[in-house]
């Protein structure tokens, strides 16, 4: 039992990565930066810019929650109670979006202003 | 007092990673997420309803930008600054993020030697990750400013919609606020590193627990979510 308190106690102390791993995230954390601002800089309109802006999104976040905050290492049961209400929000996106396509229709429709 | 022992710690330990993992976890007694620490949970669960609040925020300014019938001003050329004679677009909000991804990379650097004992650079790393956040909300700052001199105001602006102020000032606001907090949440976890209170398990002012070295790891999980939803500003207020 001692033994294992003294494992769990040196487990604890966990989270020891080597530095490596923290400076080529920090990297890709750079280039994934650049590459968004790009998009901008560059001048990108339409669906592309709108898919590369989320997609270098999705992919900066991914990096920060599973390296720097360490998401890959916990438990699983703690990665399913953090992550998975998050998913929820896309119900609330649903909903505000076609609220507000209703709006702007009765914008247009009922007070006359030009979209 | 001592510290609640964990029971059947071998056994906690030895479960399987797996979805089954997962239900014994969820189904066990007295604590839900074996060996890991409240403090960390509790951290988790805060950044968790923060995220509710600033999806908040974005969501209904993604209702406001979608709904208004004047158009949008747009915001490569509202954030542009004049560099030598030439207009750079959004050069300040990149050089913002540029800061905030230094400042996490740094942050992560303190954690990784915290663990490894090393108080003065431990101390350090966190001290320039708060240096960064000042940084940052100083141009930020700069930033608002500039824009209410232009006569942007929650009301109004000369370029279009209304509620392009109303949005710009709420959520970047917010999120300067909570860079501020976090700035000053460094720079004391930095002066306890600094004087060894988490080696000699010197209890808080505050929450009178034992210090330990996970409180850096703590700090630096609000500050990587600081900058997690900064990714998301960015993104969906500056780019899109």
């Amino acid at each position: 039992m001692a033994q294992a308190i003294a494992h769990a106690q040196e487990h604890a102390q966990g989270q020891q990565h080597p530095v490596r791993l923290y400076l080529v995230v920090w990297g890709w954390l750079f280039v994934l930066s650049t590459c968004s601002y790009l998009v901008d800089y560059v001048g990108l309109h339409g669906y592309l810019r709108w898919s590369l802006i989320l997609l270098f999104m999705a992919l900066k976040a991914g990096l920060i929650i599973a390296f720097f905050m360490h998401m890959a290492w916990e438990r699983l049961a703690l990665r399913c109670a953090i992550l998975l209400p998050p998913i929820l929000l896309l119900v609330f996106l649903g909903i505000m979006m076609f609220e507000a396509d209703y709006t702007v229709f009765t914008r247009t429709e009922f007070f006359g202003v030009a979209p | 007092m001592a510290e609640p022992a964990l029971t059947n710690v071998s056994e906690a330990l030895t479960r399987p990673g797996s979805w089954q993992g997962v239900a014994s976890d969820w189904a066990s007694d007295q604590r839900a997420f074996k060996n890991v620490s409240w403090g960390k949970v509790m951290m988790w669960i805060f950044l968790l309803s923060d995220t509710f609040i600033f999806s908040c925020f974005l969501l209904s300014y993604m209702t406001v930008r979608m709904s208004t019938t004047a158009p949008w001003p747009n915001p490569s050329e509202v954030f542009a600054l004049e560099i030598g004679g030439a207009k750079v677009p959004l050069i300040l909000i990149a050089i913002m993020t540029f800061i905030l991804i230094s400042s996490s990379g740094t942050m992560a650097m303190a954690v990784n030697f915290g663990y490894r004992r090393d108080r003065v650079k431990t101390a350090a790393l966190m001290l320039l990750t708060a240096a960064f956040g000042a940084s940052f909300v100083g141009m930020q700052a700069f930033e608002w400013t500039k824009l209410i001199h232009e006569g942007v105001r929650p009301w109004g602006n000369p370029w279009g919609a209304y509620q392009f102020g109303s949005a710009f000032f709420m959520i970047t606001g917010f999120h300067g606020t909570h860079v501020t907090i976090g700035v000053i949440f460094l720079v004391i976890m930095a002066r306890k590193v600094w004087r060894g209170d988490l080696e000699t398990e010197r209890r808080g002012f505050f929450t009178s627990k034992k210090g330990s070295y996970e409180l850096v790891e703590i700090t630096g999980l609000y500050w990587h979510f600081v900058d997690l939803v900064w990714v998301f500003i960015f993104a969906l207020f500056y780019l899109w």
